[in-house]
């Protein structure tokens, strides 16, 4: 091979690469006839919704599938000219971590709680370099200084949960980077994250592979990174390739229709109107959500996390208030205490009277008109239970009286109001996709005739088509309902499409509220205009301003 | 997550139209139970484990039909009886001395010639004896070989007295008997029976309160859990095996009274296990959304979380089947355990221990609670691949 071949063959060629899964007696194709590959230096994103087998082509490239459930009926991976395909373990271990390396998604649980930051870097530079001691700590330090952990020296000894998730997605791209390798795959490692984050990460990113002349292969769904960080992308639908090339070609000219329609999902902004003389239907006076912090022998409260710390908020009949913050900033917690689901202080209004001391069987009532939807479609439906004894939960909790009939009735017509068909209540939550789960979970608030929802996240865990469906029917449902919603999200694409109101929250208190309107386009304060920008542009912020 | 990827892709990931596959759906078994069950078929072990289990638990069941010292049919005079259901008097089968109003002894020849006299039949178990049957024809004192291992001079003086033609002739004990006289087959078999319906009804039992107490304490929490664990490290701590001896010397020992000694300590092993499954069970999205609806604390711990901590117990459920086995035999063995003369494996083990000179009371013993305890370790680790989310075979 002459030096101009190795310059200008492909670093990663993959070829009508196959991957079956067997379950049982049956095998799932899920991954068909791929072909794709990669140049050094360069990014290439693979993109499509969750079962599309992104995922599980780039573990495919590690050989990182759970064999022998998986196997590969056909297709080549060739790496630096040889096919890893039936490389052995022992030989594929001193590709991965040195040659290959990976970052996942969820930095939680991608680093080991039980060793520290120094020992997890520690190991992949002895294993691959042989370096210990002080040659090894010297190297650690220069790779925490890399990926931007500051005052690195003093980090050496933190266990992963002393990180934020920012800092542990950094340190995970530190161990990637430890031995400087020719491809990097990336599997989401910005979804679990804050979008000012993930902002900083793709930065963080961007430079590194600049400077290290590494390959890039990044696996997402969010089409705004793609644009920002790849060359070039190849779209993944039902484990095919529908349409690879140039990131501006595709973006300009897609040619394969799905292709088309995933640049299309922006969920479009028509925001209910502001009603600024309908009645308060949900308001807070002072609302505190606080955590005692004990400490010592007698488990004294030495201080509190104040989680919620003293928000007012006033949602009227009608229109949608959007809370919009970072993870951590009490969102979620200023939802469920309004609710009655976690104990608080301060005053809670709902349709003028108080509900904030309200025993069990006092806030009964107040229930069947409020309620809520969670963010996540696999948790928050009960997977022992059908789907007609889910929706049905709450009639037979407020509604007593109904007969069957009336009460499978009721059943249908709220599967019906969210876009299901009434045979959809015999089967298993299981059997059904994420979107159609959020549907499920949507129908069993709703069977109640609530007048007001709290919708926690409802559609961070779906993927971009189905995001803009949802935000469609929740739309929908408001209009025909005239339903009052909080909208908690961090997704303010999201959030742009729905609140008429907005708050931006952080620590637990209000940095800034106004008509959303208003807002998107005058941000006041600076932690605004860093979480608009980062969410936009995908511009990380100045040091300082938003959490890291 | 690579796995329901692959699922996913073939399931529709439209919102609207779904296949009318539609009535009778919930009545059948769910496929998250197929899958299970599919998994408990794939260890092979534990599923002929489990077919060779439950034919012996129901062949033992009835026993009285197998090894009886009452035939279960005699056709007598043109009627039909029932011995071995309907207690009968000598006087019915023509019986006329002052012994006619006693029960009869079925195994006795003279009462068996009277039967055959007026050409009645019996038809017999295949083992003519009960647990309690002494054999009035032992050739050598008890506890006396199994009949196929005698020699013709051990049994010289039998077969004279009875007038048959040598060893072979004789009533077989297929496993000897014991130093009581007593059939060891036939109190193996009932030994069995005994042995596994307490350790089936132990188990029942103290799972429902372990579930119970561990439910309470994982869902509620905060003081009620602090209170209930510190109780429990306390009667954990208890030295139990002393105790029980204590106790069972003080009340008569019989099914029921073992039962409720054993209990006292059983329960707590399935507490730690539950309360954790609904710690972490009640702050699942779906709870929240219960709670939120205005279900009330009991409704969703039945309903909604009960059913995740069930995997676990399931789980765990042969385990402590076969360890109550083991307890029992172990008070058995040392004579605290059933009264007197019932069959118990224990109690065949101390025999065996007692009279070394007779090795098939020691190995019967032992061959049987080796099978019986093999078998619900293998039924256990099956239903742990069962439930076990991640298993994939071959």
């Amino acid at each position: 091979m002459t030096a101009v071949d190795a310059t200008t063959a492909p670093l990663l060629e993959v070829k009508d690469l196959s991957i079956a899964f067997r379950q049982g007696d049956h095998e799932t194709l899920a991954v068909d006839r791929v072909s794709f590959d990669i140049r050094r230096g360069e990014t290439l994103a693979l993109v499509g919704e969750s079962g599309s087998g992104k995922s599980a082509t780039a573990l495919a490239v590690m050989k990182l599938l759970p064999y022998p459930a998986a196997r590969h009926p056909g297709g080549s991976i060739r790496f630096k000219g040889r096919d890893l395909l039936p490389l052995g373990e022992r030989e594929m271990r001193r590709v991965r971590g040195a040659d290959i390396t990976i970052i996942f998604q969820e930095p939680m649980t991608s680093l080991n709680p039980l060793h520290t930051i120094e020992k997890q870097i520690g190991e992949i530079l002895l294993l691959h370099a042989g370096l210990t001691g002080a040659a090894a700590r010297k190297r650690i330090l220069e790779l925490l200084t890399d990926v931007g952990i500051p005052e690195p020296a003093t980090r050496l000894a933190s266990y992963p949960h002393q990180l934020s998730g920012g800092q542990r997605q950094r340190v995970m791209i530190a161990m990637a980077l430890a031995n400087e390798p020719d491809l990097l795959i990336a599997d989401e490692p910005t979804t679990a994250l804050d979008v000012t984050v993930q902002a900083q990460i793709l930065k963080l990113l961007k430079e590194l592979q600049a400077r290290l002349g590494m390959a890039m292969l990044f696996i997402t769904h969010d089409l705004g990174i793609v644009r920002r960080l790849a060359e070039r992308v190849c779209v993944m639908k039902e484990g095919k390739i529908v349409e690879q090339g140039l990131v501006e070609r595709v973006f300009k000219t897609a040619e394969h229709p799905y292709t088309r329609s995933l640049i299309d999902a922006q969920p479009h902004p028509d925001p209910a109107p502001l009603q600024a003389e309908a009645p308060v239907v949900v308001e807070t006076e002072d609302l505190k959500v606080w955590f005692p912090v004990k400490r010592g022998l007698l488990r004294r409260v030495v201080g509190h996390i104040k989680a919620v710390d003293g928000v007012s908020i006033a949602v009227r009949q009608g229109e949608t208030l959007g809370i919009v913050g970072e993870s951590g900033s009490g969102k979620t917690t200023l939802g469920l205490a309004i609710l009655r689901l976690i104990s608080s202080q301060g005053r809670i209004g709902f349709l003028g009277r108080g509900i904030a001391g309200l025993k069990f069987k006092q806030m009964l009532p107040f229930r069947r008109d409020m309620q809520i939807v969670f963010q996540d479609p696999y948790g928050s439906l009960s997977p022992r239970m059908s789907v007609s004894d889910i929706v049905e939960e709450g009639l037979w909790v407020h509604h007593k009286q109904l007969s069957p009939a009336e009460r499978e009735a009721r059943v249908v017509r709220a599967l019906a109001d969210v876009g299901l068909a009434a045979e959809a209540r015999f089967r298993y939550p299981h059997e059904f996709s994420g979107g159609q789960r959020q549907r499920i979970a949507l129908a069993r608030a709703l069977v109640l005739e609530p007048s007001f929802l709290v919708l926690d996240e409802p559609t961070s865990a779906l993927d971009m088509l189905i995001q803009s469906q949802m935000v469609d029917l929740l739309r929908a449902l408001q209009k025909r309902r005239d339903l009052t919603y909080l909208f908690i999200s961090h997704d303010l694409r999201v959030v742009a499409a729905l609140a008429s109101r907005l708050v931006v929250m952080r620590h637990g208190r209000v940095v800034e509220e106004g008509p959303a309107a208003d807002l998107f386009a005058r941000p006041q304060s600076d932690y605004t205009r860093a979480l608009f920008a980062a969410a936009f542009n995908l511009d990380a912020a100045p040091v300082g301003i938003v959490a890291d | 997550m690579d796995q329901r990827t692959a699922v996913e892709v073939s399931a529709p990931t439209g919102p609207l139209p779904l296949a009318a596959q539609t009535s009778g759906r919930r009545f059948t078994v769910s496929p998250m139970n197929r899958r299970r069950w599919e998994n408990f078929k794939a260890n092979r072990r534990g599923y002929w484990a489990l077919w060779i289990f439950l034919s012996l638990f129901v062949i033992t069941l009835f026993a009285e039909a197998i090894a009886n010292d009452k035939p279960f049919l005699i056709t007598y005079d043109g009627r039909l009886f029932f011995p071995s259901l309907v207690n009968y008097t000598q006087a019915d089968f023509g019986v006329t001395d002052e012994l006619a109003q006693s029960a009869p002894d079925y195994r006795d020849p003279y009462l068996q010639q009277l039967i055959a006299e007026k050409h009645g039949t019996v038809f017999w178990p295949p083992i003519h004896y009960s647990y309690d049957t002494h054999n009035l024809d032992l050739p050598t004192p008890a506890p006396s070989k199994p009949t196929w291992m005698l020699t013709e001079a051990e049994c010289h003086e039998v077969v004279e007295r009875k007038g048959l033609g040598g060893c072979r002739d004789l009533e077989y004990n297929w496993l000897g008997t014991d130093d009581q006289g007593f059939d060891v087959l036939a109190r193996i078999i009932y030994g069995f029976r005994i042995s596994v319906l307490f350790g089936l009804t132990l188990t029942i039992v103290s799972s429902v309160i372990g579930v119970a107490a561990g439910a309470v304490q994982g869902y509620f929490g905060g003081w009620t859990d602090l209170l209930f664990q510190r109780f429990i490290e306390i009667w954990t701590s208890l030295p139990e095996l002393y105790l029980l001896l204590i106790i069972s010397s003080v009340l008569v020992p019989g099914f029921f009274v073992l039962l409720g000694i054993l209990l006292l300590f059983s329960w707590v092993r399935l507490v730690a296990l539950v309360r954790a499954e609904f710690l972490r069970g009640r702050n699942f999205e779906y709870i929240q959304a219960a709670r939120a609806l205005g279900v009330s604390n009991w409704v969703i711990m039945f309903r909604h979380l009960l059913p995740n901590a069930m995997v676990a117990t399931l789980t765990f459920l042969p385990f402590i089947t076969s360890a109550s086995v083991m307890t029992l035999t172990a008070l058995d063995f040392l004579g605290f355990g059933l009264p007197p003369g019932s069959a118990s494996l224990g109690e065949l083990l101390k025999q065996g221990k007692d009279n070394i000179q007779a090795p098939w009371l020691g190995i019967t013993a032992f061959l049987t609670l080796a099978i019986m305890l093999s078998l619900l370790i293998f039924i256990g680790e099956a239903v742990r691949d069962a439930f076990d989310p991640r298993k994939t075979f071959r």
